[in-house]
């Protein structure tokens, strides 16, 4: 295949080009500011322009026409080495296949997009936020480079800048019949004064667009398959050390070691870093560190968890939702308990949802060195970045946030969980009581499940009312579980036009630890929803599908979603023998319609899901198939959650640890497919990453109703609970 | 500590390593083999496998010491030269991985299975591929890059 053969050559050149220093450098600026042309050999005028001037892109352009764009983003599967510097390319009309990508230096003053709080600036790849929020400014940013090369081309030539165009690489004016490439004008750089201003009016018609939309191959993906892609995990630095802690399966409990002179008696064994909830050992290798770590004695303390059992809490949960106290009230439109009173009927639904872990496929891991007075520090790891400076290195050390390099790697998976930097922490440790030795801190897959984040464990208490002609007038949602938006997120019903809507939070604590996890409280929580929408389809005789658009009248683009996949899906027809359809809707930034078909073998409790088919809006598409694999992925990963993944507390104790005791989706799993459509949109993207996984609790659950006539209400689908609830 | 020789790509690497240690952490730490992935160290996600004498092995799983006696270790940096292999083609050609981390597994695994049975059902394929976990869920699309890689592999010019 030509396309992907070029890629392969671009990942040499591009060791290559990066020996070299020949080139400018162009620092797009934000605007006001005048973007600047430095060489690439003067190093330190270039650290000192970056660390100066608040510039949102750098973009590094060779005579030889070679091209390097920055990557702000986390790599972690979604695309962002592609998607970000394509949509810089698209503006500049840059050649893509003379581009490079790089990942940008940490620093987010210069390299972040909008933050959450007005003015503010985020290197945070979260939330599926990295397209959405880096569209107008890497656009922007590419537009501006153009704009210099048309002028330097405008003043070599002598002409107006007006009666020049540019083509992939090239300027030409077509009056006197010239051409100059990107790469001959390097020479002449010069920047136009003033600067024109690049509005949004001057980017490109997404209509115009070359790169974007089109199925460009992913930049990173030949690296990943010949085995050279470099994860934090991969690295190894001159005279590395390896770290490892141990810190049991009772969150927070307190560590006393009983047997540390063994320990430090053993091989290779350089020290042991206590920590108040583990105790870490530093050695010569890492089998060494290890060993260690598996010889240690430790007795463990009390913690808040201690005594904690995850499935008997569903029981205080339940009176929670039942005798209140209230909670914290996320929606109150109309007068949702005056409805649920004048209904001419009536649903109360509950719904149960156990803990799950990431098992992103690569452990936690970090190098990070230390200098030896302290002064300085280096980190290596694979992170979705965060809001701390510096992935809070430089406050942990006491040291200005300049004296610390990130050096990101791709990730071996993120899914939420390496948006937290608890394990950059523990190795920025290690390194310090090691300095300037650089330490490897590597944790085993069981320390990452034992020692996980997870998804909190909630309950949901849904009431719904309807009035005579079958209309939904009221929804009350309540949720009970700990972590607040955790397991709040996506209790919300924009696009359903319920005239009066309620809903609360009720809060719980046990002393587990609790990160985001792929779409958050929307995987939970659309389950509730969606459920009683067929609960009550189911009930009136109506239409699944019909009930919803029914509901989505004022929302074109959610019911543009629901058309077609009830469209893909052949919805209006019957599902082959013992096999049903379930449809559910999501919005998580896209809007999207997922519709399964399953079928359940009565004797074991297993349900198959055969074909998934979803319709989704996420506005202008950067790379469709990218999107497509994103909702393939979301989708299989719900899947594996839904049907096999649950977390169990016993007195506080984590009792999974591995894969043996936490089955993840195998391939002989797969349904026969998963088909996408993406609907057409010249709207401002929205993220993909989070809106597959959470249609399918739903829709399977669906399915199942109109299989068999039962409810499923408890995540995740067991086996023995989907026995369960064919016997009620 | 004993000193042992490993046979590894057609190369032969020497190393000094505790006894009882793992191929893998050999193969990552101590020779910078590092495209062999560590997933979990019990054998149950795949991200280790390489060809031990042509068979896919788990290499968390073996000891470093066991392989000392003439075994043709393969890993992904022995799968082909300059990533040419019919499956490394069909799966930038499906564009198969996305975060990675697992694809070196799956890769080692599908060449293992190629070279027992060129031509795999669909079925097949997903038995022979069922012990090599993905969390990304690129499952669909390695199910179809084997496909292809079969087909480039039984008619070079398709």
């Amino acid at each position: 295949m030509p396309e992907a053969m070029q890629h392969q050559s671009n990942a040499i050149s591009r060791r290559k080009f990066l020996k070299t220093s020949g080139g400018v450098a162009l620092l797009i600026g934000a605007s006001g500011l005048l973007p600047q042309l430095i060489s690439c050999g003067d190093r330190r005028n270039l650290q000192e322009a970056l660390a100066k001037y608040p510039v949102n892109a750098w973009v590094r352009l060779a005579e030889d026409g070679s091209l390097v764009i920055y990557n702000p983003a986390a790599e972690m599967g979604q695309g962002s080495m592609t998607s970000l510097p394509l949509l810089f390319a698209e503006e500049m009309d840059a050649d893509w296949e003379k581009v490079q990508v790089e990942f940008s230096p940490q620093v987010s003053e210069i390299y972040g997009s909008p933050g959450w709080a007005p003015g503010s600036k985020l290197m945070f790849t979260v939330g599926s936020r990295t397209t959405n929020s880096y569209y107008t400014t890497m656009r922007r940013a590419g537009a501006q480079a153009r704009q210099i090369l048309l002028h330097t081309a405008a003043t070599l030539w002598g002409v107006p800048i007006g009666e020049l165009s540019t083509s992939p690489h090239t300027v030409a004016h077509k009056a006197s019949e010239r051409e100059i490439s990107y790469g001959e004008l390097v020479p002449h750089l010069t920047m136009p004064d003033p600067l024109p201003e690049v509005g949004e009016d001057q980017l490109k018609d997404p209509a115009d667009f070359r790169l974007v939309g089109k199925d460009i191959a992913r930049w990173e993906i030949p690296a990943k398959v010949d085995g050279t892609a470099p994860f934090a995990m991969d690295l190894r630095l001159p005279d590395m050390a390896y770290g490892a802690l141990e810190r049991g399966n009772l969150h927070g409990a307190a560590p006393t070691l009983e047997n540390e002179s063994e320990i430090l008696a053993m091989d290779g064994i350089l020290k042991i870093v206590p920590f108040d909830y583990a105790i870490g050992v530093v050695a010569t290798t890492l089998e060494g560190a290890l060993e260690a770590k598996k010889k240690m004695k430790i007795r463990w303390g009390d913690s808040q968890a201690s005594g904690f059992n995850s499935q008997e809490a569903y029981a205080s949960y339940a009176a929670r939702a039942e005798t209140g106290p209230q909670g914290e009230v996320i929606t109150n439109k109309g007068d949702c308990e005056r409805a649920l009173r004048a209904a001419s009927k009536t649903y109360t639904e509950t719904f149960r949802n156990d803990y799950i872990y990431h098992a992103q496929m690569e452990p936690l891991n970090a190098i990070v060195q230390v200098a030896e007075d302290g002064s300085r520090a280096e980190v290596w790891v694979g992170s979705q970045q965060g809001a701390d400076s510096k992935l809070g290195v430089p406050a942990q050390l006491g040291i200005p946030p300049e004296k610390v390099d990130i050096h990101l790697q791709y990730l071996g998976g993120g899914f939420g969980r390496r948006s937290m930097s608890d394990f950059v922490w523990e190795c920025t440790e290690l390194a310090r009581a090691m300095a300037p030795r650089p330490v490897k801190l590597v944790w085993t897959r069981e320390d990452d499940m034992g020692y996980g984040t997870f998804r909190p464990m909630s309950l949901q208490r849904l009431r719904a009312g309807v009035d005579r002609q079958g209309r939904i007038t009221g929804l009350s949602h309540l949720v009970v579980g700990d972590g607040g938006n955790l397991v709040a997120s996506g209790v919300q019903n924009d696009h359903y036009n319920i005239p009066n809507q309620w809903a609360e939070w009720r809060s719980a604590s046990h002393g587990i630890r609790l990160k985001h996890w792929r779409s958050v409280g929307h995987g939970p929580n659309k389950f509730a929803i969606e459920c009683t929408l067929d609960e009550i389809a189911h009930d009136l005789g109506q239409d699944p599908v019909a009930l919803r658009r029914g509901l989505m009248a004022d929302a074109p683009r959610a019911l543009a979603t629901l058309e077609k996949a009830a469209e893909m899906a052949r919805w209006s027809e019957p599902a082959p023998e013992g096999r049903a359809k379930g449809v559910a809707f999501v919005e998580h930034g896209s809007l999207g319609t997922g519709i399964c078909e399953i079928s359940v073998d009565r004797d074991t409790g297993q349900i198959r899901v055969h074909h998934f088919w979803c319709a989704l809006d996420a506005g202008v598409v950067v790379q469709p198939d990218n999107v497509i694999a994103q909702m393939e992925g979301g989708v299989l990963m719900g899947m594996s959650s839904v049907l096999k993944e649950q977390i169990t507390i016993v007195d506080g104790k984590v009792q999974q640890s591995n894969f043996d005791s936490y089955p993840l989706l195998r391939m002989l799993e797969v349904p026969d497919s998963v088909e996408v459509a993406l609907l057409p949109s010249r709207e401002h993207p929205q993220g993909v990453g989070e809106t597959g996984t959470p249609l399918v609790a739903c829709a399977i659950a669906n399915a199942f109703l109109r299989l068999t006539g039962k409810r499923l209400r408890h995540l995740p689908f067991t086996p023995q609970r989907v026995l369960e609830a064919l016997n009620t | 500590m004993p000193k042992i020789s490993l046979k590894i790509n057609g190369r032969t690497y020497q190393a000094e390593v505790a006894e009882g240690t793992s191929l893998l952490w050999v193969l990552r730490e101590h020779l910078g083999l590092t495209a062999t992935k560590y997933g979990c160290g019990i054998a149950q996600c795949g991200s280790c496998t390489i060809h031990v004498d042509g068979q896919a092995m788990r290499a968390c799983a073996l000891k470093a010491e066991d392989l000392t006696t003439g075994q043709e270790i393969t890993t992904l940096e022995g799968l082909s030269e300059d990533g040419s292999h019919p499956l490394q083609r069909a799966w930038v050609e499906v564009q198969a991985p996305q975060c990675g981390y697992c694809q070196p597994g799956q890769l080692m695994q599908a060449a293992a299975l190629l070279q027992q049975n060129p031509r795999p059902s669909r079925e097949e394929i997903k038995s022979y591929m069922n012990g090599v976990l993905c969390r990304c869920g690129t499952y669909l699309r390695i199910i179809k890059a084997v496909e292809r890689a079969s087909e480039i592999q039984n008619n070079p010019d398709a």
